[in-house]
């Protein structure tokens, strides 16, 4: 028998497939990349400088800029940077510019800059009911006109009916739980009619932090026979709301049932100052937050008239304070005159009671007529 | 002519003879009988708490002085006019007042305090011309007076680096520049015109347009913030004074300028200005970085280049 021919398994460490002789194909493809010469730089290397040389042109200020960001980084400066050049700062913020207000945006950016210092350094000027007709103008009606446009795509009619100067006292049926027919109204005059409506609101919204200072900056003031009065013999625009938080609060059941117009107070305001009382009619706010409920232990709680319970208001929370996109619907009336009574008019109180039905009549009939010509609440 | 304090004036007080006296006792009466007084000027009606004394005190320097001082008057046979500086703080101040008071708008809502003491004053002063109405009685309701020198609860606390301001309210100030007060006083001595007259700079101001014009920082807190700087020896804001920084309030000058006949020389924006000369700013660091922001801008650069080559 003798010894046994030892055969060894695999090739002992040595290349190839055990002959020892020549590394196989597998052993060969593993060591090509050692043969070939060294590779060409990077490509990904190479975009930024190419980036940058395209750029160049553009930015003129700062030629510092591409020139830092072709070089190649080294160990050394590998740290954090001290800062970045305000060179490069002002080419990133020149092309943001550029990109953001188009070519026209250094002019723009000026104008911007300035309105901000007038504001910053109080360089404005409220009348004295402290309407900041800057502010309105720039800010809340310009944050207000896409609502007024896209959301409620309000059909105004009977513009010819609105004094283009002059005092003259809008009167209007108000309503839907907050009130955006007030604001609407704003907008819609302000845009079509040239003109800033000035609200009078009940007092508990100057009573409230935040409501009440925009309000006052925003033209309001208090529903007072002073106010009224003085705002109408100075020539202004006058909106009220005569049926007050019984009219916004009431139950969506009681749509368009106008309520009681007050005592009558706006009519003897008229009265006194000569001004024509323009009827307003809008059609659309009762839908905006249909109000089906409400909570009066916790309103009186509160200090509020009403703590509205809307089918989407407490239930989905900030999400339910989105009014309902209803379609709006406002038509100012043939203006009535009150100048041709005498001065000692406005102590009549029949009168008053007479012309402020009359006006109380002319809203409650436009807003059937108004109805008529809606095909549905949001069409 | 003859000036009455407690304290000795400080400076040069001119051809005027002083005389030390306490206008709650009776001395006043002797004074005006002794001196054959013809004109009584009344600028007592204190709006701070003195040091020490507090509010009662002050209640009963302001409504216990003037009634002596009326009683006096009422005696003596010389006097022919009374002028009596009150404030405009007799309106009060609250979410329910008209825009702008006048002066036939009524004061009794004017809650407590010292609101209430000028109520009562300006009712015995109406009391005292009713009984005398040989005497010309003249009421000026001053707003809040403001001028470099002058120290009263608004001014010392639009002098703190860092504005306090009740959160959520912005209310509308008026001022009055300590020169048009004088000048108003000496126009009602030559004048002569009997009733109630409101004094104060054109126009109004927001607080926040205010402080923005003072150049200092603001700090937005609740409603018992302010009491606390009270408490914290900060700055005298008194009730009256909280109920005008929260709901503001504004008086109407019309009365002043076609009956009385005056004219004030300074806006509330120009008296603010002036008493913001010696004021160094807190704040002002947002104006300042837009500033060196528009400086940048190369299109604003360009137009100083070309406004300096036209200037030059």
């Amino acid at each position: 028998m003798g010894d046994a021919e030892i055969i060894p398994i695999g090739t002992r460490g040595r290349p190839g497939r055990g002959t020892g002789q020549a590394p196989s194909a597998a052993a060969r493809a593993l060591a090509k990349p050692k043969a070939r010469p060294a590779p060409a730089p990077d490509p990904v290397e190479e975009s930024p400088a190419e980036a940058g040389s395209e750029t160049a042109p553009v930015i003129e200020p700062a030629e510092a800029a591409p020139a830092a960001a072709a070089a190649p980084a080294y160990t050394q400066d590998r740290g954090p940077l001290k800062h970045i050049p305000l060179a490069e700062w002002q080419a990133a913020l020149d092309i943001a510019a550029r990109e953001i207000f188009g070519e026209e945006w250094e002019p723009q950016l000026a104008r911007f800059l300035a309105f901000l210092r007038r504001r910053v350094t109080g360089d404005y000027v409220v009348d004295e009911y402290g309407f900041d007709a800057e502010l309105t103008q720039r800010f809340l009606v310009s944050l207000l006109r896409p609502v007024a446009q896209k959301w409620f795509r309000i059909e105004v009619r009977g513009l010819e009916n609105v004094p283009a100067e002059g005092g003259a006292l809008v009167v209007s049926n108000h309503s839907g739980t907050l009130p955006m027919d007030g604001l609407m109204t704003m907008v819609m005059l302000n845009d079509l009619a040239g003109r800033s409506l000035r609200p009078l609101g009940a007092d508990l919204v100057f009573r409230l932090p935040i409501v009440g200072s925009l309000a006052r900056k925003g033209g309001a003031t208090l529903a007072c026979s002073e106010d009224a009065e003085r705002m109408l013999r100075g020539g202004e625009l006058v909106g009220v709301w005569p049926e007050g938080f019984k009219g916004i609060g009431k139950p969506y059941s009681e749509r368009y049932k106008l309520q009681r117009f007050g005592r009558g107070g706006f009519v003897s305001s008229a009265l006194r100052t000569g001004v024509p009382i323009v009827p307003l009619s809008v059609v659309g706010a009762e839908e905006i937050y249909p109000l089906v409920g409400n909570i009066p232990a916790l309103a009186k709680a509160m200090g509020v008239p009403y703590l509205p319970i809307t089918p989407f208001f407490p239930l989905l929370g900030p999400l339910g304070a989105i009014p309902l996109p209803s379609k709006w619907l406002m038509e100012f009336g043939e203006p009535i005159r009150t100048d041709e009574y005498d001065a000692s008019a406005a102590e009549d109180p029949m009168l008053v009671f007479n012309v402020t039905d009359q006006v109380r009549e002319t809203i409650q009939q436009t807003l059937y007529s108004l109805l008529m010509q809606r095909q549905s609440v949001f069409r | 002519m003859i000036g009455v304090d407690v304290v000795p004036p400080g400076g040069d007080i001119g051809g005027m003879s002083f005389v030390r006296a306490d206008i709650r006792n009776p001395v006043i009466a002797k004074v005006i009988a002794k001196e054959d007084v013809d004109t009584v000027v009344h600028l007592s009606i204190i709006s701070t708490p003195l040091v020490g004394g507090g509010r009662s005190m002050m209640k009963e320097l302001n409504v216990i002085g003037t009634m002596q001082l009326l009683a006096a008057c009422q005696k003596s046979a010389t006097v022919k006019s009374l002028v009596v500086k009150s404030t405009a703080h007799v309106y009060g101040a609250s979410s329910r007042d008209p825009a702008m008071f006048t002066e036939t708008s009524e004061t009794r809502r004017a809650g407590g305090g010292y609101a209430k003491d000028v109520a009562e004053i300006e009712g015995y002063v109406r009391g005292f011309a009713r009984r005398r109405p040989d005497v010309c009685v003249t009421t000026l309701r001053c707003a809040n007076v403001i001028g470099p020198k002058v120290t009263s609860p608004m001014t010392s606390y639009l002098r703190l680096p860092l504005i306090p301001r009740r959160l959520g309210y912005d209310p509308r100030l008026q001022f009055l520049h300590e020169h048009d007060l004088y000048g108003a006083l000496g126009h009602v001595l030559r004048s002569e015109v009997a009733g109630t007259f409101n004094l104060a700079g054109d126009g109004v101001m927001p607080l926040s347009q205010v402080v923005r014009r003072l150049q200092r920082p603001m700090l937005p807190v609740p409603s018992f913030g302010l009491g606390l700087l009270k408490s914290a020896h900060v700055a005298q804001v008194s009730p009256e004074l909280r109920a005008l920084l929260t709901f503001g309030r504004g008086i109407d000058t019309t009365r002043t300028r076609e009956v009385l006949g005056f004219e004030p020389t300074y806006s509330t924006a120009a008296a603010l200005d002036d008493f913001a000369q010696d004021l160094v700013p807190t704040g002002g660091r947002v104006d300042r970085a837009l500033a060196t922001l528009e400086a940048q801008l190369p299109s604003v650069r360009a137009q100083h280049a070309l406004q300096e080559s036209l200037d030059g």
